[in-house]
């Protein structure tokens, strides 16, 4: 599934709906994550899962190809650990 | 990192501040969403956000685990997890504003 499909099945459940409407929630709560993420923050969805960000110190590479050393800087990863429930269903049967 | 955590509470109030809905159908449509793509997700679908990330469903096979504590041999069953991955964007966008 798709972002776009998301929004189709979203639009379909709820005709009374404006198309652009539907558009701007789904939009709204992927920018609202990733803005959190980006000022550090964890984004807790009880029964979904949970995104966090950690820190990735720098650190000396190596290009497995050539294997030669690269110096690689520190960055900020995002990280998500799936809710309880949703892992639960995952494995439902 | 600032250490806030944000939840359902406040993607429904910026959904309710974005859209001109009412708070209650606000929530109600992020509670929606969420089930849309754990309905997916459940059923092996993968779920491809552009700009944000994937979600998919990985089969793990079976393999021998050990209780930390304890030593002990114990299976651990075969089961489905479920991975995400970001996009580029997203890292890009996480690791520009710091």
């Amino acid at each position: 599934m798709t972002k776009s499909e998301l929004i189709l099945r979203l639009a379909e459940a709820n005709p009374h709906l404006f198309h652009r409407d539907v558009e701007r929630i789904v939009t709204t709560i992927f920018d609202e994550i990733s803005e959190a993420l980006a000022r550090g923050d964890r984004v807790e969805l009880r029964g979904f899962g949970a995104f966090s960000v950690k820190q990735r110190d720098a650190r000396t590479g190596r290009n497995p190809r050539t294997g030669e050393s690269v110096a690689v800087i520190d960055k900020i990863v995002p990280f998500f650990k799936t809710g309880k429930l949703l892992r639960e269903r995952l494995n439902a049967d | 990192m600032s250490g806030q955590t944000i939840t359902r509470a406040d993607l429904s109030e910026a959904v309710y501040q974005q859209v001109g809905l009412s708070r209650n159908e606000s929530a109600a449509l992020v509670e929606t969403v969420l089930d849309e793509i754990c309905d997916a997700l459940a059923q092996g679908e993968s779920v491809k956000i552009s700009s944000f990330g994937s979600f998919a469903v990985r089969q793990k096979g079976q393999r021998i685990g050990r209780n930390p504590k304890t030593g002990e041999e114990v299976p651990i069953l075969p089961r489905r997890v479920l991975v995400f991955r970001a996009s580029h964007v997203l890292r890009e966008f996480i690791n520009k504003r710091q």
